[in-house]
Order: C-alpha cells, then structure tokens, then sequence
C-alpha cells in the first residue's frame, strides 16, 4: 500500500461523487420536463418520438400502469435483442461470418442486457459482430440505464406528492433520460476516449506481423460508443471478453478513471435528483454519504487484501526467488496494478455495473469476498443507475422503520408516514433477492449438471457459484469468471435469476411509491427523526451491514472465510 | 393493448438512434478527427505493415526483448483475438505451482546474469503473475529493470543503454498517483531494434 | 381468552380498581400459556408458530433417534428448550393478559343484575330485572339503589359513588341536564333519587365494554403491529430460506447438515425474542394507560396517542385552575395603600365566588383583619350593574368591571387617572382582569384578576415540545387576554374567543395537514370534536354523549391526563422497537456460536469464528438455543413495564436506545451464550 494508491482511491471517489452533483441537478430538470439547453435539437425529435408511438407525453400513469408500461418496454427490449443475437449470422455487416446464438445463450444474453446486468457467457471478441454489439447491446445498455432512472423518478415523484395517484409516465420518463442525457454524455465522452486510444471503427480485425515474426489478429471494432454507455449506464458488458481489462476497452489512467468516474457519478446523480424532486436534499446528502463512505470502506479493505501477501507469492520457493510478496498481480494489468484495481472493483460491484479492469476471481479471499458482499449488500452503494436510488431508499424506508419505533412515533420518510403497507413492499423486495440467489446457489453447489461448469475446488468453487447468482440476481454481471456460464443450466437459471432480481424488485418498489404518493406530505414536526444526519447516516449503514450480513454470513463463511482462514494458515500467519 | 404500439414503436425507434445513429455518429466523427487512435493505435514498420498496436501486449521471448507477462489469451497467449485472464484463485495449486516455477527459473538466469554486473535483483510480482486480459502491453520497471542485463548481454550493448532505453519508454502514473508506473515493452522493443536492428544478434533463447 | 374464573386474589374495589395484578395472575398465566400451545391460536403469531412447528419436527427427529437406538441426550434437550421457547412466548402473553383479566373481574363483581324500577308511560313503577331493560326507558332510583343501567338523568339531582368503576370512594353529583348527566350502570345512588333514560341495553353498557377492553376480547392487531409483523414474518421467511439453502451450501462444502442442528439455528436466528413478547408489549401499553385510570376503547388509539402531533387543552381547568385569582391591588394616585386594599375588601366581604374568596384571602395575607361589619348590607352582583359590593352604614363599597364602576360613579372612560389608566392596559396586556374597586363615590384603585397558570405546566409543555406534539390552548377568552396566558404557560399557540365549533374546525384543519390531534373534553356540545380528534379523552364525569364520542375515556376526570396518555402511547412503540432492535442484533452472536459449531468438524479453518471459545459444537447450538428461550423470560418484565421514556427529543432518545438495545443486542448473547455455556460443559449436560 502507498500514498499514491490511497490519492488514487480517495480522488476517484470524490471525483464520482462530484460528477454526480452536476448530472443529478440536469437530471432532476429532465425528470421534472423543466427545459435545457438541448431542447432545440432534441424537442422535437423527442416529440416527433410520441407522435409516431401514440404517446401522450402528459398522460400520468398510477403505479400500476407505470409498472405495466416499464415492463413492456423492456419485453419488447428482450424480443429485439433475442432476434438480433438468434439471426446474427443473417444480419449484414458480419465480415467474419460469425453465426447466431445458441438459443439457451441468446436468452441468457437477451435477459442480461435487458436487466442492466450484462453478465456475459460469451466472448465478445469471438461471438459478436458489430452490428450485434451496437444495434443489439448498445441499445439495450441504453434502455436499461434508462428503465432504472425512470423508476427512480416515480418514486422521486411519489414521495414529493401529496395525496397523489400518479407516478408519472413511464414512457416519458424512458425517452427523456435516453435523449437528453444518456445519449449527449455518451457522445461526448466516447469521443473523449477516443482520443485516450479507445478504438472505433467498424472493421473487426487487424492483421499484425509482430517483431518476432508472429501474426498476431487484433479484434477491434466499434469499442468507445459501447464503452461509455457500458459504465454511464452501470451495464458492465465488455466489448471484449476481457472487459475494461482490455487495453482497448481501457489503454490507460485517464480512460480508467473516465470509465470510473462514469460508472458511478450517475448512481450518485440519481441521488441528486431525487433529492431536489423529492424536496429533500438533505435528506439525499445523508444517502449518498452513507453510499460513499461504504464504497470507500469496501475499496480500501480490497486494497488492503490485494497489496498483503499471497500463497502464491509468499510461497517458499517465491520466495527463495526473492519475489516481493506483494501485491497480488494475478490477474491484474500493470498500468493499473492494486490501487486502481481496488478502488474500481469497489465501484463496480458496489454500482451493479459489473465491469471489470482485473480479473476478480484472482483476489484473494478477502478482496473477491468484500466484491462478493458489495454485490449481496443489494446493488445500493451506490447501485446501478437509478436502481441505486430505490433499492437505498427500500433500506431507508426499514431503517426508519425500526428507527421511529424506538422514538415512539410511527415511522415518517420525507414526510410520509411508514405503515404496514410500505413495509410489506420494502420487505418482499428485500426478501425476493436472497431467495433468489441463495435458492439456486443451493441446488447449483449439489447439482452435478452445475457443479462441471466450475473451475476451482473447495471453497473457491462454492465462492464462484455463489458469485455468479450474486451477480445475476443484484444485475451486476461481473463474475468469477474461471466458471464456464454457456451451459443449459447455468445460462437459464443465471437468466431467471437475472429477471427475478430486476422485476421482482421493481414491481414491489412501484408499488410502494404508489402507496406512497398517495399519503399526505406531512410537514416536518420536531418529534419526529430527522433523517438528515450523521445518526441516521450511522443508523442506515448499521442496518444495511446487519441486514446483508445476517442473510449472507453462512455463505460468507462458507466461500472466502474458509478460504481466507485457510490461507492465513498456509502462509502462516 | 394500448400499450403494444407505444412500447414497440419506442423501443425500435430509441433502438434506431442508440443503436445505429449514435455510434455510426461516434464512428464517422473519430474516423475524421482522430484516426489513429479510431483504428487501434497500430504501429507500422518502415514497410507500412503493421506490426502491433502500441496498446496490445504481444509475445516475445527472445533473449534480446524485454518479455512481456506471462498471457492467458488464446492457446499461446498474446491472442488479441481472445483475451482472458487465467482466473485461478490465490489458493489455487495450479497458481502456485507455476509461480514457484516461474519464479526459481528467473531467478536462476537472473543469477547467471547477474554474474556479469548487477547484483540480485528481487523479482516483481508482475513478472510472475499473469495478467487480466492476457494483453497487457506493459511490465513494471522493476520487471523490466532485473531483464535489463539479459538484453544487454544478447545484445552485446552497455547495460546503461538499455537502462535508457527503458526509461524512456516508462511512464508514470498519470497526475502522479492514477495508475501505476509502466513500461511499454512492445515500444521498448522497437527502440532497442531501433538502436540495433534484430537481425544482428539476438538469438533464440533455448 | 374465555374466563370465568374469578380468582381469590384479585382485588376488588381497591383503588385504583384498574390494571391491579396479583400472585393469582401468575398462576393463571403458566396455566394460560400450556393452552395456548394450539397451533391455531399461535397463527397470528407467525414466528412463534415457526418455532412451534420446528420444536414438533424436533420431536419426531428425537423419536426417531430413540426408535434406532441413536444417542438422544442432546436432541432431547434441543427438543425441550425449543417447546421452551413456545411456552416462554405463551406465557408473556399469558401474564400481559392476566393483569387485565383479573381487573375485569373486579368490574363484573360490579355487574350485579338488580331489579329496576321501571317507569312507565303512565308514570306507574313496576320491577323489572335490569337485563331486560331497553334503550329509551325511563327508570327511577332512589338512595341506596344501584343504578340499573347507562343512561342519562332526566330528572333530579344526587350524589352517586362510581368506586366501582373509577375506586374513587368520594361520591360525585350528578344532575339533570347540563355536563353532568350521565350515569353508569352498577354504580350506587348514596342520596336524593333520579330519574334515568336508558341509553345502553344490557352487553353493550359502559361496564360491559369496559370489561371487554380490559380483558382484551376483541383485541385487534394496531396498524403499527401490523407493520412490525410484516417485518418479522419478512425476517423469519428470510432465515428459513438461509437455513434451507444451508443444506445445499454445506454439502458442497462436504458436511451433511442434521436437520436438529438447522432446526435449532432457525429457530435462534427468527426473532423470536420481540416475536414472543410484541403482544405482551400491547397489552401491557393497556394496562398502563388503567393504572392511570385511564380506559382506552381500542389498542389503536393507545399507538395513536403516541404519535400525537397537535394537543388541543381547554384553558379553564387544564391550564389554569379555572378560577381568577386577585394578586395585587393598585391604589388611586395620592392615596394611601391600604385605602384600596381596605375597600376591595370589604366590596369583597359578602361575595362567596372564587374571585371574591381571593381578593379576601390577598388582603387577609397583606396584614387586614377587617371585619364584616354588624350592620353589613351585601350588594349581590347583578347583571344589570355588573357591580357587587357591600354597605354598612354610610359606607359603600363597590368592585366590578373598570367600565361599570365608572358608569356607577357618573364619570367617563377618560376619568380615570393616567397611572391608573395605565394599571388598567398592564393588566389587560398581562391577560389579567382589572376590577374597578369604588368607595363611596370616590375610585380608590383596582385590583388585579389573574388566571393562575398550574405550576409544572409550563415544563410538561416543554416536554411536549421536545417529543414534537404541539400544545394549542382553548379559550373563551379575547385573544390579548389569551396571548398573556398561553406564553405564561408556553403553549404553541392558541384559540381565543373559541366556540365549540371552532374547535372541530381545528381539528379538521390540524387533520388536513396530516396531523394527529388529541383533545380531551367533556361537554354535550364537545362529542363532535371528540369523535373527530384521533385520541379524543372523555372526562367519566362528562355526559354520556361525549363519552361515547371519545374513545378513551378518564375515570379520574383530569384534563391534564392527555399529557400522562401520550407518554404511554409513545413508551409502547418505544419498548417494540427497542426489543426489535434487540433481537436483530442477538442474531450476530448467535452466528458466532452456531456456524462453526456445524462446520467445524469439516472446516476445521472456520474454528477461527469461534471467538467465544465454546466449549463443544453441541454445547456451543445447545447454548444458544437455551440463552433464545431464556432472554423471553428475562425480558417479560421489561415488556410489561416498558422501556423508560424520556422526553429528551428524538435523536437523544434513539442515541440512547440504540446504545442499550442495538449495542447491547449485540453484545449480551456473546456473554450469555459464554455463560449457558460454562454452565452446560460443567453440568455435563451434552
């Protein structure tokens, strides 16, 4: 560990954070219809878009037909990506001839992107033609992302209402985070990485002659359109297999910290919005200091665990060798090395992006189990895009719950008052995730069909399996990816896992913004909690600490702690 | 169902305009203004073929090349049609067997080189331990520092050339503290050929 | 919850006749708690009845070990200490419910059926049992009667003792129309007779619903219980696919789990600590509100009374002491002291009103003795003049409104001498009454009438403040005289010149904002705005239409009871989140003890977890199964009790609560598991 390393982690963060604040302000004008700057470009294309859809962009919805509305959009989603990747091999613009997915994958696929997971059981490079990557996964790296933050703005609105019945309209709401901001910050910066060395061009390969007399092809393609909307979406899915890993995907320190910075500033910028929306900034401060200060607790423990000694490096022939016992570089690029590594394998398993820039299941025990945990924790710190922002306030919701009880008031959030029925939608959504990923992480570690797909042994390989239903149903994508993921079992039931995490969340959270929105607004009273402050900043970690750790502590133990003790014991400390 | 046309028409259109007009956009704009890096970042030779792209690692193994890590990329590593990282786990056998090998044989050249001048060098994890895409263009300098006698012996050249060589194509964290120190190797290799073209000594190593 | 069984320990007629409890009561409650083991009556209990199903499938797991001749010490202990853990909770319960049952008792010792003395059309009286009255009856009851049901006097006056209901042994007056109208069946006229209308048949009387609440027949689940339930069913359903999936998890893992051993760290890790003790906690916010005398209509309003936000008072009775007290006395300019004070006593002499007895009382205790002279000729105060006084002699003394003595006198308004004047503004500003005090034909000086604020009001006020309720004051008073009193007694704000419909617009208002708003009151013309508040307090003294608007009611008949209400309402979402708080976090410690007791056989690495040094894996799931049924128990008193509440403001009270209950959560089950630990490796016992 050095200085540089804890500059480069504290900067970073700050740096999203601060990004966040910008982009939540625009933001909260995009959710609220209010006018910007790029109104005379986009207005009337955006109309133009309701016009020829049948929309009427002031019709406001109840949460029901909110929900309704959010789930078409996204099955019509799947059915175009499932076609695109099913008929790859007829599709023009394939100069490698690469043919169609396999059903079992295309559906794997189809859901990935669909639910902003972007798990990947493929390889970029060999599996996808262009078209593929951009009229396929780039359009559903953009819907998703903006499936999330319209959610978030219906509970933004919900919580803002008084006695209301309307959310406001789903579709509306997915084509103005798409046209004013998802698609003008990805322009901009897809340029911007350009110019760092992210390719983009449409030929797939380059022929090289190397200086030893090798021909060496390079996959190349349209990498920098897909790259910024990959991380400002927290999608996640590389255009490579080896994801931001790859130098093309990220060459250098600049690319890495714009990817990183992308990745989360806009989770943080939900925050924003939601709490200029919600007329509760303070309120939003409190939410995004509890979903940094758990970041950076969680890149800092990845960086410890990274620079400390490993067997490998610590063995006694490494080390009759004389090789540094640390950091651990299995698995990581030189130009990043553990700083980087850290404080970006943080940020993506705590955002529910899930790209990667080193190759997780070479951490040790204790920096893949903090990933593992970020992921367990619900995808909230700060989550993914838009998704974040509820899941957080579904932990806020319980937090004050509880909180209230013990101040003798029922329980009031911004103003609304936390009943029987907020609970039961709070709860079902936290209770659909463990369930999910603990139900078929179960039956995958006895089931021999499930068992051949991994790679490692013991308590390595029970990790791995965990991992990837952690990533599937918190939508984060990133894996222990020594598992091979393109078979029947795990590409359906990874897919099922997939949507259960997405929808089974975000109806019960729909559903809790309607019952939300149509409570009184109460104004503050001096008896009530203020949730604007370091105690309940406090009180939320607690709960979310306890609340992850009590659900997952069997697995944990199980997984990395066996590990992790083990290897405390082989290097004999 | 009112909401079949809404949901299907806005779908295809917003696929239409992210799917197609943005990174044809993305494309048309970066093939103008920025052609080099749009294209890979690809080095040619004085023939005008291309033999690497300056951010894509490729395999060396001669005695007068700096080495690249060891690559997980294809079957022989170095496939920048494949990459990959090994993702064994820390307590993977496999991982520590091969490091302990890896290891003890460079040590032992770097005792034989060192034999000739510098004194024993520690080794890097870097030089050991693969990396994440099985594409990495660079090494540490630590790693690059310890082969520096080996090049210079194969190259029959003062090992301060080399050195220069090396720090010259070694850049720092960007700011100071972005990322890590590296060496470009495939850019090192090219100035050491450079300096004294490949045809004149280095041999295969055995 | 059927009992007829009239233990010999409950105390009968003792003051205060309510929320009482005995030896009998926990007796009753072991006895309660083993009935209460049907499964059917622990389904509104979802954690208890999870417990309950996992202690019988420890059960059979135990027959079955014995049938194959497997080892059953320890799953026979397992078995016994989660059947425990049910019977602890039961019995929680039991023990909560057997307070109020033994009060019920003690009112249906009161429900004697007496024959009535029914009136008829014709005015002719015939006996008639009382449960065969009906609504709309009239009958008559004579000293020495009990009165034969609820009703409404219609005509008479008499002194009624109401110990059976309130224990106050005093007998009150009740009389024909007016506040005081209502009397209730089973009490006992002392003196003079009445005659009644009916307005409760027989089971639906005053008594009867009171003996219903108090045993808690009809209690309903509260929203907020509701919600808690929600979680804890949310909580239990998480632990159950946690310990399910263990299964699979652990194979791979190479271990076969027992499914004694899951069973036993399900039943620890559900909460069943605030599962067994959250009715208990109800209940006994019940019975705190009886021992205040207090009788609530339904759990909701206890929970609601917590969460009050907006307290409607009545000035008269509540803030001040109803009556206006003389507190000084100024003089005319240029004449001496005693002069005023001499001639506002003597005006006051003859005059029996609180007023006169206080102008009275302040000259008495600034040293005049004068006294009522032989030929004194009282001057009664009569609307005409608004003027009372006294003659003697040549000598007349008058004392009334500042504009009415001047009008007796023949001078004008701006007659009245500039200081006295000013004394006059002072004491208006001041929220005081100036009394003009004449002598003969001179004004000799004013006294000064002041409601007196109750002392101790101000800082119940401020409490209230701090806990975030909002006091507004009601007064009939103009809004100068009103301002003057509500800062004296640091209201929020005020009500001046209110009529009673004013205060249900308030309400209404307070309402529409999303305000919770408590009132207490008494009056015919006050039912509306009790029936509108959220906790609207009936005073038992009240008449019968306000009592049934309210849905609590005060037997002691004391205004400032809200404050002690609330508190209560508060305490009880207090001590349920306090005790979830705790049984959360017992959970951490509990995984300490368990997981690696399961896995360490397999995993010796995970014996690292052991970090309370258990002495053996059973020893270590027999510990903490053991200390989950044990803390039920050591924690029914603090349910019954409640957690102690402070109005210290919000975020010091959760700091402290969470400090004790959080931390403490935490950290206790390591000790306590260390303790039945030791104690269970040294008995041998697994």
């Amino acid at each position: 560990m050095t200085w540089t390393g804890w500059a480069e982690i504290a900067f970073t963060l700050g740096l999203s954070a601060a990004a966040g604040l910008p982009l939540g302000l625009y933001l909260a004008r995009i959710w609220q219809g209010g006018a910007t700057w790029l109104d005379p470009i986009l207005g009337p294309l955006e109309r133009g878009l309701y016009a020829l859809a049948g929309i009427d962009p002031k019709a406001q919805q109840g949460w029901s037909a909110y929900a309704i509305s959010i789930l078409a959009l996204n099955a019509v989603g799947f059915f175009l990506l499932y076609a695109v990747l099913r008929l790859q091999g007829l599709a023009p613009f394939n100069p490698l001839h690469l043919g169609g997915m396999h059903p079992a994958l295309a559906f794997n696929t189809a859901v990935s992107f669909v639910t902003n997971t972007n798990w990947q059981a493929y390889s970029g490079e060999t599996t996808l033609s262009n078209v593929s990557q951009m009229f396929g996964l780039t359009v559903q790296n953009f819907l998703s992302a903006a499936t999330g933050i319209a959610i978030a703005a219906a509970l933004a609105r919900a919580f803002a209402a008084h006695r209301g019945d309307t959310l406001g309209n789903a579709f509306v709401d997915v084509t103005r985070a798409t046209l004013y901001l998802l698609l003008p910050v990805s322009l901009v910066f897809a340029l911007v990485l350009v110019a760092l060395g992210v390719p983009q061009t449409l030929a797939m390969r380059v022929d090289a002659a190397t200086l030893e007399g090798a021909k060496q092809a390079l996959a190349i393609g349209p990498v920098a359109s897909q790259e910024i909307i990959k991380q400002l979406g927290t999608n996640g899915g590389g255009f490579f297999n080896a994801n931001s890993a790859h130098p093309f995907e990220n060459p250098n320190a600049w690319t890495n910290l714009i990817e990183e910075v992308a990745m989360n500033a806009l989770s943080f910028g939900c925050v924003v919005a939601f709490g200029v929306v919600s007329l509760a900034r303070r309120e939003a401060r409190v939410l995004l200091g509890v979903m940094l200060a758990l970041v950076a607790a969680a890149a800092a423990a990845i960086y410890a665990a990274e620079t400390a000694p490993t067997p490998a490096l610590a063995s006694p022939a490494a080390q009759a060798a004389h090789v540094l016992a640390g950091p651990n570089m299995e698995g990581k690029e030189v130009r990043f090395g553990a700083s980087s590594s850290a404080v970006w394998t943080a940020m993506t398993t705590g955002a529910s992006d899930g790209g990667v820039n080193a190759m997780i299941e070479s951490f040790t025990p204790l920096g893949g189990g903090v990933a593992l945990f970020m992921i367990k924790l619900g995808e909230i710190l700060p989550g993914g895009v838009g998704s974040g922002l509820f899941g957080m306030v579904v932990m806020a919701v319980l937090a004050v719950f509880i909180a209230g009880l013990m101040v003798g008031r029922t329980p009031e959030y911004l103003g609304k008052k936390i009943e029987a029925r907020e609970v039961k939608f709070a709860v079902l959504a936290t209770l659909i995730l463990p369930a999910a990923l603990l139900g078929f992480a179960a039956v995958a570690a006895v089931l021999p069909a499930a068992l051949k797909s991994v790679s490692a042994h013991g308590p390595h390989g029970l990790t791995e399996i965990l991992y990837a239903y952690s990533s599937a149903v918190g939508n984060n994508g990133s894996a222990f990816a020594g598992l091979n993921a393109d078979t029947p079992w795990w590409d359906t039931t990874l897919a099922i896992a997939m949507a259960i995490g997405r929808f089974g969340y975000i109806v019960p959270v729909l559903a809790m913004a309607g019952a939300l929105a149509a409570k009184p607004r109460l104004e503050p009273t001096a008896g009530a909690l203020p949730t604007d402050g370091a105690q309940f900043a406090s009180l939320l970690i607690g709960v979310i600490l306890i609340l992850g750790g009590l659900q997952y502590f069997p697995a944990l133990a199980l997984g990395p702690g066996v590990e992790h003790f083990q290897m405390q014991h082989l290097i004999g400390r | 169902m009112t909401l079949l046309r809404p949901a299907l028409v806005l779908v295809l259109a917003l696929a239409a305009i992210t799917g197609l007009a943005y990174p044809l956009a993305v494309t048309g704009l970066a093939q103008i203004a920025l052609p080099d890096q749009a294209n890979g970042s690809l080095i040619r030779d004085a023939a005008g073929q291309v033999v690497g792209s300056r951010l894509i690692g490729q395999a060396f193994s001669r005695d007068g090349y700096l080495h690249p890590r060891g690559s997980a990329a294809g079957q022989a590593g170095y496939d920048a049609t494949a990459s990959s990282g090994t993702n064994l786990g820390p307590m993977d056998p496999r991982l520590i067997a091969r490091v302990a090998k890896d290891a003890t044989a460079l040590a032992r050249s770097q005792a034989l080189e060192s034999a000739q001048g510098s004194g024993t060098a520690s080794i890097a994890p870097d030089a050991v331990e693969w990396s994440g895409s099985g594409l990495d263009p660079d090494v540490s300098p630590a790693n690059a520092a310890a082969q520096a006698p080996r090049i210079a012996a194969a190259r029959r050249l003062p090992l301060a050339t080399v050195t220069e060589v090396i720090a010259a194509h070694t850049e720092g964290p960007a700011l100071g503290f972005l990322g890590q120190p590296r060496v470009n190797v495939l850019a090192v290799n090219l100035a050491l050929d450079a300096l004294h073209p490949p045809g004149a000594s280095p041999e295969r190593r055995s | 919850m059927s009992s007829t069984r009239v233990p010999a320990e409950a105390p009968v007629h003792a003051p205060p006749v309510l929320g009482g409890g005995g030896q009998g009561v926990i007796g009753r409650a072991l006895g309660d708690s083993v009935a209460k083991m049907d499964p059917r009556r622990l389904s509104r209990n979802p954690v208890i009845l999870a417990t309950w199903v996992t202690a019988a499938l420890a059960s059979l797991s135990l027959i079955d070990a014995a049938i194959t001749r497997q080892p059953t010490a320890f799953a026979l202990q397992i078995a016994l200490w989660l059947w425990a853990t049910v019977l602890f909770a039961n019995f929680a319960e039991s023990v909560a419910e057997g307070r109020g049952k033994a009060a019920a008792d003690a009112l249906r010792a009161a429900r004697v059926d007496t024959l009535a003395n029914l009136v008829g059309e014709d005015g002719q009286v015939t006996a008639t049992p009382a449960h065969q009255l009906s609504v709309g009856q009239i009958v008559h009851v004579a000293a020495g009667e009990v009165i034969p049901a609820d009703g409404e006097i219609v005509e008479g006056v008499a002194s009624v003792n109401e110990a059976a209901i309130t224990g106050e042994s005093a007998p009150v007056i009740r009389e024909s129309g007016g506040d005081r109208s209502a009397v209730t069946g089973g009490t006992t006229v002392v003196s003079d007779w009445i005659k009644v209308r009916v307005t409760a048949s027989a089971g639906s009387s005053f008594l009867d619903r009171m003996i219903a609440m108090v045993e808690g027949a009809d209690r309903r689940k509260t929203p907020n219980e509701m919600a808690l339930g929600v979680l804890l069913a949310g909580l239990t359903l998480v632990f159950l696919i946690v310990v399910a999936t263990l299964v699979g998890l652990g194979r791979n893992a190479g271990v076969r789990l027992d499914p004694l051993v899951l069973g036993a760290l399900f039943v620890c890790l559900i909460p069943t600590t605030i599962g067994g003790l959250i009715a208990a906690i109800g209940i006994a916010g019940m019975d705190r509100l009886l021992k205040f005398n207090v009788l609530a209509t339904s759990g909701r309003a206890v929970e609601a009374a917590g969460d009050v936000d907006t307290l409607l008072l009545d000035k008269t009775g509540t803030i001040t002491f109803g009556n206006r007290m003389a507190v000084e006395v100024i003089s005319a300019p240029a004449l001496p002291d005693s002069l005023a004070l001499n001639a506002a006593l003597m005006a006051s002499m003859a005059d029996e009103t609180p007023e006169g007895r206080s102008i009275v009382a302040l000259a008495r205790e600034q040293g005049l003795s004068g006294a009522l002279p032989s030929d004194a000729r009282p001057i009664p105060f009569s609307a005409a003049t608004r003027l009372s006084g006294l003659d003697a002699g040549a000598m007349r003394w008058r004392k009334g409104a500042v504009e009415a003595v001047l009008a007796q006198l023949g001078l004008a308004r701006g007659a009245l001498s500039p200081d006295l004047d000013r004394a006059v503004d002072r004491i208006a500003r001041a929220g005081g009454t100036p009394l003009a005090v004449s002598e003969n034909d001179r004004l000799v000086g004013v006294v000064h009438l002041k409601d007196v604020v109750k002392p101790g009001v101000k800082e119940r006020f401020a409490d209230l403040r701090r806990m975030g309720v909002r006091t507004v004051m009601i007064t009939g008073d103009n809004p100068v005289t009103a301002a003057a009193i509500a800062s004296e007694a640091g209201v929020d704000t005020f009500l001046a010149e209110a009529k009673p419909e004013d205060k249900l617009a308030m309400i209404r208002e307070e309402q529409a904002r999303g305000r919770l708003v408590a009132m207490c009151g008494d009056g015919a013309n006050d039912a509306p705005a009790l029936a509108q508040a959220d906790v609207g307090v009936a005073m038992q003294t009240g008449t019968q239409a306000a009592r049934e608007a309210g849905n609590m009611v005060d037997l002691d008949s004391d205004p400032t009871k809200v404050i002690e209400i609330i508190e209560v309402g508060k305490q009880l979402l207090i001590t349920r989140g306090a005790l979830t708080t705790f049984s959360i976090a017992n959970d951490v410690a509990k995984y300490f003890a368990i997981i690696p007791a399961i896995f360490v056989v397999s995993l010796p690495a995970l014996s690292a977890l052991n970090v309370m040094r258990l002495h053996s894996p059973q020893s270590a799931i027999l510990s903490a199964v053991i200390f989950n049924a044990l803390i039920i128990v050591a924690l029914i008193p603090l349910a019954l009790r409640g957690v102690r509440y402070r109005p210290i403001g919000a975020q010091a009270l959760l700091s402290r609560n969470l400090l004790i209950y959080g931390l403490g959560g935490l950290v206790a089950p390591f000790v306590g598991i260390k303790i039945v630990d030791l104690v269970v490796s040294t008995l041998g016992l697994v």
